[in-house]
C-alpha cells in the first residue's frame, strides 16, 4: 500500500473546490488524474495520505462537497 | 472624451482586469474540466474563484451554486424556459427590460400567461400588487432589481416575501445592481439571481451567470443547453448536479478572469463606498439636469432609491439627435431612444421617442458630471433660441 487514499467527487471542477478546502483546513493534499480502474471519469481527484482519510471526508461533508467513493490507491 | 454609458457596460476597467487576462491567454490557456494537467487545473481555480467571489457577493454559501453564463440574459432565459410550462402562469412588472419580456412573450405563444404588475410614473412598485396577481398557476415571480432606463430600484426584499408566502419560485435580474447596490440572496428572499460580469462587477462583456440558493429544487429547471461537461463522460444525458448541469461547452475561461479581477477589485474597494460615490454623482446630476429649463428628469429623481443610470429628455428635440450631439460637438457617450425596454417607456410615459440615459460609473468624476450638464444646458440653449 501507498499510505494514500483518493477521493472521487463527481466533477474536476469539484475535485479542484476539494482541494481548496482541505488545504484551507491545513491538510496536504494534491490533484491527480481519475485512476481508470476506479471510474471511467478522464478527470482528476484527490489524493490524500491515508491517515487524513477520515479529517478529509469530515472536512468536504461539513463544506457540502459530496464524495462519490474514497479508495486506498496503490502504488 | 466622457463615458457616461456604463448601464450598457462600464468602462474602462480597472487595469488589474486586462492584466489578468492577459495572463491567463499567455500563461494559461487551457480549458477547465477536461483534462487533469496543471494548466487545465489552474483554468479550473480561476473558475472557482469566479464562484466563490460571486458567492462572497451575494451571500450564497455554497460557490458551486453559481452558474456561468454568457451574460444575464441567458440566464434569465435559463430560468424561464427551463421552468415554465404550458398551462403556467407567471408574473412580472412594468420596469422590465425585453431580457425578461421577450422570453416571456415567447413563452406565451406557448401557452404559459403572463401578468405585468403595473408601475408608477417614476417606475416604482407596490409588492401589493404582485400579491394580487398570483394565481394557483403561478410558477415564477420574475422582477428587475433596478431599471436599465431610469435607475429605480424595486422592493425585491418585499416581493421575495409575497413569493416565500405562496412558495413561488423568485428571479432577481440584477444587470443593473451587482456590484453597486446591496444584494442578500437570503436576507432578500431571492431564489434565483441572475447577473452579468460586465457591467458594475467590472469584468469583461461575455460573463453573466445565475446565482442559485440553497433550498431552490434544481430538479423543476430544465438545463437550456445540454453538451459536454468533462464530467461523466460515459454518459449521454446530461449530469443532474451542479454546476455542470446548466455549463455545458468550453466555458469563457478568459472572461472569467477578468471578471474575478474586476469582482475582487469592487470587493476590496467596498460595496457602500462604490454605492456612496455613485450616489453623489447621481445627485449632481439629476440636479445639475434639472435645473435646466426645457429639460426633463425621469424616475425618482432621488438617488437613495435609483441606481447611477438618469433618463432625460429635452423639449422639442429627438433622443438620438441629442445623443449624437453631445458625441460629435461634446465628445460624451451615452444611450439615446428605448433601451431595450419598451415596457418601462411605456410606465414612464415617454414612448414612442424614449430619452437619453447618462449613466455614470465608478471611475466617472464630478467633474465630468459637471461638463455633462452643461452641455445639455447648450443643447437646450440651442431649442429655446
Amino acid at each position: 500500500m501507498s499510505g494514500f487514499a483518493v477521493i472521487l467527487v463527481h466533477s474536476t471542477g469539484h475535485a479542484v473546490q476539494a482541494e481548496r478546502v482541505l488545504k484551507r483546513a491545513g491538510l496536504t493534499v494534491k490533484l491527480i488524474p481519475t485512476p481508470r480502474h476506479l471510474s471511467s471519469d478522464c478527470g482528476s481527484a484527490v489524493r490524500i495520505a491515508t491517515t487524513d482519510r477520515d479529517r478529509g471526508a469530515d472536512v468536504l461533508s461539513k463544506a457540502g462537497i459530496a464524495i462519490d467513493r474514497i479508495e486506498a490507491l496503490d502504488d | 472624451m466622457i463615458y457616461l454609458d456604463n448601464a450598457a457596460t462600464s468602462w474602462p476597467k480597472p487595469d488589474i482586469v486586462h492584466e489578468t487576462m492577459s495572463r491567463y491567454m499567455r500563461e494559461i490557456g487551457a480549458s477547465p474540466g477536461r483534462s487533469g494537467h496543471r494548466l487545465a487545473n489552474e483554468a479550473e481555480r480561476i473558475r472557482l474563484d469566479a464562484r466563490e467571489a460571486i458567492a462572497e457577493l451575494v451571500g450564497l454559501s455554497d460557490p458551486m451554486r453559481v452558474i456561468f453564463t454568457l451574460n444575464a440574459t441567458e440566464a434569465l432565459n435559463l430560468v424561464m424556459q427551463g421552468l415554465l410550462q404550458p398551462g403556467a402562469h407567471a408574473i412580472t412588472t412594468g420596469m422590465e427590460h425585453n431580457s425578461v419580456m421577450r422570453p416571456l412573450r415567447a413563452l406565451e405563444q406557448r401557452g404559459v400567461s403572463i401578468s405585468v404588475a403595473p408601475c408608477s410614473r417614476d417606475g416604482t412598485l407596490d409588492p401589493q400588487t404582485i400579491d394580487e396577481a398570483i394565481r394557483p398557476q403561478t410558477r415564477l415571480i420574475v422582477v428587475n432589481h433596478a431599471s436599465n432606463v431610469c435607475g429605480t430600484v424595486l422592493p425585491i426584499r418585499e416581493i421575495g416575501a409575497v413569493a416565500r408566502r405562496h412558495d413561488i419560485p423568485f428571479l432577481v435580474d440584477a444587470a443593473q445592481t451587482a456590484g453597486c447596490w446591496p444584494i442578500d440572496i437570503n436576507d432578500d428572499n431571492i431564489d434565483l439571481l441572475a447577473f452579468t460580469g460586465h457591467k458594475g462587477l467590472l469584468g469583461p462583456t461575455g460573463t453573466g451567470g445565475l446565482a442559485i440558493n440553497d433550498d431552490f429544487n434544481i430538479d423543476m429547471l430544465r438545463p437550456l443547453v445540454f453538451g459536454g461537461t468533462g464530467s461523466r463522460s460515459e454518459h449521454e444525458h446530461q449530469p443532474d448536479f451542479l454546476p455542470d448541469k446548466y455549463e455545458s461547452g468550453t466555458p469563457n475561461i478568459v472572461g472569467l478572469a477578468g471578471l474575478v479581477a474586476g469582482l475582487r477589485y469592487v470587493l476590496d474597494r467596498g460595496l457602500e463606498r462604490i454605492r456612496v460615490h455613485e450616489q453623489k454623482l447621481t445627485r449632481r446630476l439629476i440636479d445639475g439636469l434639472y435645473a435646466i429649463s426645457g429639460v426633463c428628469v425621469f424616475g425618482t429623481r432621488d438617488p437613495h432609491r435609483q441606481t447611477a443610470a438618469v433618463s432625460f429628455m429635452i423639449d422639442g428635440q429627438s433622443a438620438s439627435r441629442i445623443a449624437h450631439d453631445l458625441d460629435e460637438r461634446f465628445e460624451i457617450m451615452c444611450r439615446p431612444g428605448l433601451h431595450c425596454a419598451p415596457q418601462a417607456h411605456r410606465t414612464l410615459g415617454t414612448l414612442p421617442n424614449g430619452t437619453v440615459r447618462f449613466a455614470p460609473g465608478l471611475f466617472t468624476t464630478e467633474a465630468e458630471i459637471d461638463k455633462a450638464v452643461a452641455a445639455v444646458a447648450q443643447l437646450a440653449e440651442g431649442t429655446i433660441e
